[in-house]
């Protein structure tokens, strides 16, 4: 029973530590900030979170302690992480950032100078 | 300079959802400081960092109104009740800042060890918050 305990645990830690290795590699090869965004927010955000839920397993596995710290930390990270890669993309994109050469489409561009005017463009 | 269009709906959504759950996690490092890592000061950090992500997502006039009151008497009231509570030992004829603690029973949580230190604490809590709230609204404040 405690081997596959382990097992369970061992198989998230070492997922989640290989997918914020992929997400390191990420940054490092491709080639502009939306990309490495792209790279960095999911795949890593994936990571940590199959690091806490195998630290999850451990602590209740093997301690018998239900730690309801290291959910809310789940819930945390899975709420903030993408925000943070969103406003961090938009405000490259707004400073004028360039996107690879290798881009084909910028649907975003005819609205780049876009200010609000009406109220009824708010969506807030 | 190009104005650039402030259509932040993402992040004040999240920031809705986000800033209870750190005020939430404040609380309890408040409350877990006796017997586990915590306590007032890095739980008055927290309620402010709180108060700084709603100052990010929406402005210092938004904030102002959803909080009004001033920060800097909050620091205040936390140093009175730190110095009143070390001064509350000379009812029972002991020395400045002593401590006690006893077991009680209360209604729901059974039996409870209520130390006199949390009383300290939540000064410390109040000038940590106050003070840090008051450096980033001074600053923000300056044009």
């Amino acid at each position: 029973m405690i081997v596959i305990a382990k097992a369970i645990v061992i198989f998230f830690i070492l997922l989640g530590a290989i997918l914020c290795l992929i997400a390191a590699i990420g940054v490092l090869r491709l080639p502009d900030v939306y990309t490495r965004m792209h790279a960095a927010s999911k795949a890593s955000t994936l990571g940590v979170v199959l690091i806490l839920v195998g630290v999850f397993f451990h602590e209740w596995f093997l301690t018998g302690v239900i730690s309801a710290k290291i959910l809310l930390g789940i819930v945390f990270i899975f709420l903030t992480a993408p925000v943070g890669a969103h406003l961090i993309g938009r405000a490259a994109y707004n400073t004028g950032v360039k996107m690879d050469k290798r881009s084909v489409q910028d649907d975003y561009g005819g609205f780049r100078n876009f200010v609000i005017k009406r109220k009824e463009d708010s969506y807030l | 300079m190009r104005k650039i269009d402030t259509n932040d709906m993402l992040l004040q959504v999240t920031t809705k959802i986000t800033a209870f759950i750190i005020l939430l996690f404040s609380l309890h490092l408040f409350l877990a400081g006796h017997n586990n890592p915590g306590g007032g000061f890095i739980g008055g950090l927290m309620s402010a960092g709180a108060v700084v992500l709603l100052l990010l997502a929406y402005d210092l006039k938004t904030v102002r109104r959803i909080l009004p009151f001033d920060f800097i008497y909050v620091a205040g009231v936390g140093l009175l009740v730190a110095i009143l509570t070390g001064m509350g030992s000379f009812l029972f004829g002991a020395p400045f800042l002593s401590h006690t603690f006893d077991y009680f029973q209360l209604p729901f949580l059974g039996k409870t060890e209520l130390a006199t230190a949390v009383l300290f604490d939540i000064g410390v809590y109040l000038v940590v918050v106050g003070v840090t709230m008051t450096i980033i609204q001074t600053i923000g404040e300056k044009e």
